[in-house]
């Protein structure tokens, strides 16, 4: 079954090249994993899930759907990066960089931030773009993360947090760098307000991102397949100068190392990710934590 | 001071195998050292070191990456690269510390965590974000001291510090020089321009209200004057400890979170509008 979800470069180089030649990609799709052509609205029907177990990548704006149909309000929509180190080199103009990426994404950093519903519950959420310089934490991203967490906190509501990245921005440097001490730090604040953080984990995730808010929820959630891991594939087959396993870093590999509480289907996420919330919610609680250490009145069995 | 070195001599400096490291740091700044071994869960590793020790009169916990001064050493430290085992060593101290009400003093000296198959196994990337909340939250005043390279998230998980101190040629990144230039441009020779772009050096750590104190180094880096070099570090040790373990601990961990919650950079104004893209409709039941 892992054999179903590597991904190796020469399958990617035949995908594209195959689209190009006939496929119209508004119709049909071809999974990258397994070759498959699908009517795009079936896939669609599937979640972008192919027969094959393959989970192809959703859009911000897709990914919104798990969540009450128009109850989303984004916040801090306004906050927008700087380019505080002056990143100009001979390959890479980070300030050109960022209005290119807005202009084509229409966001001004890689998270989305706000507040919406999951089956009437209020939540607190975070999705990274990946289609902004590969979903990467500077400033922006890790302000935004930081007060849709404290606005968790103070609300007395879950915050959910889902999150495809390379890293920590390099083009930011070391502030980037402190982007994850600020997610954790908020996010002592949420824990002394007893709420509940569930990351779901999609892929790529990894780097700075997975090593700081991502690796210290509550409940870890990953999508099948999804690569996840700290140091990239690339940088420790140099390092160790040998091949390392197809399933290496994947969803399922960390499930069996301990790393992750569950590896869910696209298809059962909204029913889990309720499941969790309602077990976590104040009105489950049956044990007092106001000091006496007293048990409440148990709940009436039903 | 250091006119004329640019940042990538500085990276050489802070990388200078006769540098002191930080053992001779804590031999330095403590008396009594006892060095405590392994996470009680999987082993010790010798790319972190930690104890107890007495500064000023007063037990603190030292915690600091260890590197070695020649080549069999550092294959034993592994070139100062701690494993997961060493941060949960670490995570371990942290939490005497706090039970015993010790201040934490930090040595930062690494180019970053180990990066191994082995490693990511044992949740790497958990060890260092489980440091980094709990030193957010810890009780107790701790400060952290760059003696040399201090590589990304292999740095911060042992430097998230009411002080943060830095010794003149010392660094302090989001990555190596070697990484950036290859994650940004897929070739790590370009370290050298990477380090000018990246501003890593103490002085740029202060600017950008990272670090909060440079320690003067011996004119050329503190391997051509060890001893001035210990001297110096001790005595800012000391003072920070000193002064930090005067401030009631709310107060204390108020101002922490306020200092790391204000790092950073942004600023407003509305997005670019775009042509909206058609969303197809997903039904996730």
């Amino acid at each position: 079954m892992k054999e179903l979800f590597r991904r190796t470069p020469g399958r990617f180089t035949s995908a594209r090249r195959d689209a190009d030649q006939q496929i119209p990609e508004n119709l049909w799709t071809k999974c990258p994993a397994c070759g498959e052509i699908t009517y795009v609205k079936q896939l669609n029907d599937q979640l972008k899930v192919c027969k094959c177990g393959y989970h192809m990548r959703l859009s911000v704006a897709e990914w919104l759907q798990l969540f009450d149909r128009d109850s989303f309000v984004e916040e801090d929509r306004e906050l927008a990066p700087v380019d505080a180190l002056q990143f100009v080199s001979a390959k890479d103009n980070y300030a050109q960089k960022l209005r290119e990426t807005q202009a084509a994404t229409g966001m001004n950093d890689a998270l989305l931030t706000g507040r919406a519903t999951l089956n009437g519950a209020d939540v607190q959420l975070a999705i990274s773009n990946w289609e902004f310089i590969g979903g990467s934490m500077g400033s922006v991203f890790g302000e935004r993360l930081a007060r849709a967490t404290e606005r968790a906190a103070e609300r007395g509501v879950p915050l959910i947090t889902i999150t495809a990245t390379g890293g920590a921005r390099q083009h930011e440097g070391v502030l980037s760098l402190m982007q994850m001490a600020k997610t954790n730090m908020a996010l002592t604040r949420l824990s002394a307000a007893r709420q509940l953080h569930i990351a779901l984990l999609i892929d790529p995730c990894y780097a700075g991102v997975l090593a700081s808010y991502a690796s210290v929820a509550d409940v870890i959630i990953a999508e099948p397949g999804a690569r996840i891991g700290f140091a990239g594939r690339r940088v420790i087959e140099q390092t160790i100068r040998q091949k390392l396993p197809a399933s290496f870093q994947t969803a399922e590999f960390l499930l069996e190392h301990g790393m992750v509480d569950m590896v869910t289907p696209r298809g059962e996420l909204r029913a889990t990710i309720q499941r969790l919330i309602g077990l976590h919610a104040p009105a489950a609680t049956r044990f007092s934590h106001s000091g006496n250490g007293v048990l409440r009145e148990p709940l009436p069995l039903s | 001071m250091n006119t004329g070195l640019t940042a990538w001599d500085k990276v050489q400096i802070a990388r200078h195998g006769r540098r002191p490291h930080t053992l001779d740091y804590i031999r330095a700044c403590c008396e009594d050292f006892v060095e405590f071994h392994g996470d009680r869960r999987f082993g010790d590793d010798p790319a972190m070191v930690a104890g107890v020790a007495r500064l000023d009169g007063r037990t603190v916990v030292v915690i600091g990456h260890q590197k070695g001064s020649d080549t069999r050493e550092n294959l034993r430290r592994n070139f100062g690269m701690p494993r997961p085992e060493g941060y949960r060593k670490a995570l371990r101290m942290f939490r005497h510390a706090e039970r015993f009400g010790f201040p934490v003093v930090c040595f930062i000296d690494t180019p970053g965590a180990d990066p191994s198959m082995q490693s990511e196994e044992r949740g790497q990337a958990e060890a260092i974000a489980e440091n980094i909340l709990v030193m957010a939250g810890l009780r107790v005043p701790i400060v952290a001291t760059v003696i040399g390279e201090g590589g990304s998230g292999g740095a911060l998980a042992i430097s998230v510090a009411d002080r943060l101190l830095m010794l003149e040629y010392t660094t302090y990144s989001v990555a190596s020089p070697e990484a950036t230039a290859a994650i940004l441009w897929h070739d790590a020779a370009r370290a050298p321009e990477a380090a000018q772009v990246m501003r890593i050096t103490a002085p740029d750590l202060l600017d950008l209200g990272v670090a909060d104190a440079i320690i003067a180094e011996p004119d050329g880096g503190a391997h051509l004057d060890p001893t001035a070099a210990l001297l110096n570090t001790a005595a800012a040790v000391r003072h920070h400890v000193a002064e930090l373990a005067g401030v009631p601990i709310d107060v204390l961990l108020a101002r922490r979170y306020a200092k790391y919650r204000a790092i950073g950079q942004v600023q407003q104004h509305p997005p670019p509008p775009v042509e909206p893209r058609e969303v197809p409709n997903l039904s996730f039941g």
